[in-house]
């Protein structure tokens, strides 16, 4: 069983408990699924600068600051004891094209090799780490949403709002990995 | 009640998915309950490889069905129990009804949404993954969550210059 487990989990496994947090959560308290808001939250907690938008009491959104921690416990837990000894598999055009930047090492899930301390010093990783989390943040609230609350939360519910949020979730993706990326990686 | 009691329901819900108010006021280990279910969370999104840099660019250049699969899968799996929900009348565990509430569009799902994509595209990462990527031992993924944290407070401070 354990074995069966360290195995990475197929789609058709994963989706639908990733899909079942939107019950769980409607069910304990109410709470529409969302992770992106931890982060407004925290903004609101320890830094709200008298900025309107971080005025409201963020107590009342605790609950979500909870989900988040315990994603992070999570983590944890499968990196411990659930891990999987063997390399990533990838597709192997990816491989090919990664192997051009220099990227061979698939141990972890998080390429190591781009991903780590001593890189925060180089243009390429202050882009990847530093310029890339301030896009996540600005462009989730300016959106409404992450992946969990557009994407799952909102299309779940059928709202238009965020299928749209979703399209264009995915539009920049692809444009950023496919022609923008490239150069930063060859950095 | 003062000016800013009354208005603290309406910040909240700014750029919001949607905010619930519930009317019971609990103590705080009912929040253990949201932990548990982070922590299964975690577990799976480690386990199904989503955290994964690789599986975010197989994604973006459709080379894998794999983080297809989770998506819709998740979403079609949200939507039949959001219809049950609806079908049913099914209740919270505290008896209270559960409602939805519709989401307006404006630009920000449009030109933020961009944004974020191109972050999701150079981090691999959107919001969750970022926690579990953490507590998996990436250490270095605590620079991009607080320069996501930096960027949510940018958008803050300048929310009313920026089209909607």
């Amino acid at each position: 069983m354990l074995e069966f487990l360290k195995q990475p989990w197929p789609w058709y496994i994963a989706g639908p408990l990733i899909g079942l947090t939107v019950p769980a959560l409607l069910i304990m308290g109410n709470k529409s699924f969302g992770i992106s808001s931890s982060l407004r939250h925290i903004c609101a907690a320890c830094i709200p600068a008298k900025i309107p938008f971080f005025q409201y009491d963020w107590k009342k959104e605790v609950w979500n600051l909870f989900f988040v921690a315990g994603i992070l416990i999570g983590g944890f837990i499968a990196a411990q004891l659930l891990s999987n000894p063997a390399n990533v598999v990838v597709n192997p055009k990816l491989a090919t094209e990664l192997a051009g930047y220099g990227i061979t090492d698939y141990h972890s899930l998080i390429p190591a090799q781009l991903f780590n301390w001593p890189q925060l010093l180089s243009a390429k990783g202050l882009i990847l780490m530093v310029g890339g989390g301030f896009m996540v943040g600005f462009g989730t609230r300016y959106a409404g949403g992450c992946t969990s609350g557009h994407a799952i939360m909102g299309l779940s519910t059928l709202q238009w709002p965020s299928l749209i949020a979703t399209i264009c979730f995915m539009i920049g993706g692809f444009v950023m990995a496919n022609l923008i990326l490239p150069f930063i990686l060859n950095l | 009640m003062t000016q800013q009691e009354n208005t603290d329901f309406e910040v909240r819900s700014l750029d919001a998915i949607y905010v619930n108010e519930s009317e019971l006021q609990h103590k705080w280990y009912h929040n253990v309950k949201y932990l548990l279910t982070g922590i299964l969370f975690g577990i799976v999104f480690v386990k199904s490889e989503v955290i994964s840099w690789f599986r975010i660019q197989e994604m973006f250049r459709l080379q894998s069905f794999h983080m297809y699969g989770v998506i819709g899968s998740a979403v079609a799996t949200g939507m039949l129990s959001v219809w049950l929900i609806k079908k049913f009348n099914i209740k919270t565990v505290y008896g209270e009804k559960i409602v939805f509430s519709p989401k307006k569009f404006n630009k920000g799902q449009i030109i933020g949404g961009l944004i974020f994509g191109f972050g999701w595209a150079i981090t691999g990462a959107c919001p969750g993954p970022m926690f579990a990527q953490i507590g998996a031992g990436a250490t270095v993924v605590i620079v991009t969550l607080l320069s996501a944290i930096a960027g949510t407070w940018v958008y803050g401070k300048f929310r009313e210059k920026l089209p909607h």
